[in-house]
């Protein structure tokens, strides 16, 4: 069953997306956006996405694991490499999967 | 732009099973909070048992560049009632965004075709909305069949996901900058209470890559 962690966890969410989504459309002619906001509202996917998964790539299971036996160092090293090169967000997962479970399940020795 | 979301509801369902989350609570998200990336982050998050707070406030950072796309389309639908504003906004993803927008700013071109394009993302939302609780539900199905999910690394879809999503949009320096603070930063606050840490690298990496593109 659902709990009330839960409960308010999908409220808080619903609220804060919905209001994102809304307000501007709301508030429009009421309200200008100033610049600089939109300027900063640019960097946040990439200031947010790349905070949360630097730790779980560097620190899989909670200690530094900085050497060629990490599997998430690996295999997202060649994901960026692919994310840069082809810009396919598609093949990226592809790639980047295919790596990550090649090398968990040791079919490259380590 | 459906077929490539087919992969990650399904992924969404069977991770949220997967961190802990009840099946009502993984379909309501769907239902109410519908944000692909969001319930990712939300999902990873609660596996590792961040508090409701800061889960709250990391979607509403993930998902501030919705803010852009609805002040976007505001000079194509301001003459819409509430009953359509609504239901478009809240259905205003990253997806139907790319699909509408381009109609519109074509419609624009071509004078008195106008005024019926709202259809249009009515028609597109709708899709990819059904499509999104089809695939939540398929993966909640496998996620809860499957024993010991965890166990296979499944949270590395994540990041991987994540990888090429950033990757794409670092195009100028100060977006590198950005990253680059807001990652190292990650690390250093990573032992802040309830992932406080997300938060405080994420704000720190904004304010250099804002710092950064001012002095370029």
């Amino acid at each position: 069953m659902i709990t009330t962690h839960e409960i308010l966890l999908i409220i808080g969410m619903f609220a804060v997306t919905f209001g994102v989504r809304y307000l501007p459309i709301l508030l429009s002619g009421r309200l200008e956006f100033p610049d600089a906001i939109e300027r900063a509202l640019r960097f946040v996917p990439v200031a947010v996405l790349t905070a949360l998964i630097l730790p779980m790539i560097l620190l899989p299971d909670g200690e530094w694991a900085l050497g060629l036996d990490n599997p998430y160092l690996i295999a997202s090293l060649v994901s960026v490499v692919v994310a840069a090169w082809r810009r396919s967000l598609m093949l990226t997962i592809v790639v980047g999967l295919s790596v990550f479970f090649i090398i968990r399940l040791g079919w490259l020795g380590f | 732009m459906i077929v490539g979301a087919i992969p990650f509801g399904i992924l969404f369902g069977a991770l949220a099973i997967n961190a802990g989350l009840s099946v009502l609570a993984t379909l309501a998200l769907s239902l109410m909070v519908y944000a692909g990336s969001a319930q990712f982050v939300a999902a990873g998050l609660v596996a590792s048992g961040a508090g409701v707070g800061v889960i709250v406030l990391t979607t509403f950072f993930v998902n501030l560049r919705h803010a852009l796309y609805s002040i976007s389309v505001v000079p194509y639908l301001k003459h819409l009632p509430q009953r359509w504003l609504l239901p478009l906004s809240f259905w205003l993803t990253d997806e139907t965004f790319a699909a509408v927008i381009g109609r519109y700013r074509e419609s624009e071109k071509e004078p008195g075709q106008g005024p019926n394009k709202h259809w249009f993302q009515l028609g597109s939302s709708v899709a990819m909305y059904s499509n999104w609780q089809l695939c939540t539900v398929i993966g909640i199905v496998a996620g809860t069949r499957l024993e010991n999910m965890s166990e296979w690394g499944l949270e590395f879809a994540i990041v991987v996901t994540f990888i090429g999503i950033v990757v794409p949009l670092i195009r100028r320096f100060p977006m590198l900058v950005c990253a680059v603070v807001s990652g190292v930063c990650a690390l250093v606050f990573r032992d802040m209470p309830h992932q406080l840490g997300l938060i405080v690298a994420s704000i720190i990496g904004i304010a250099a890559g804002v710092l950064c593109e001012a002095l370029s």
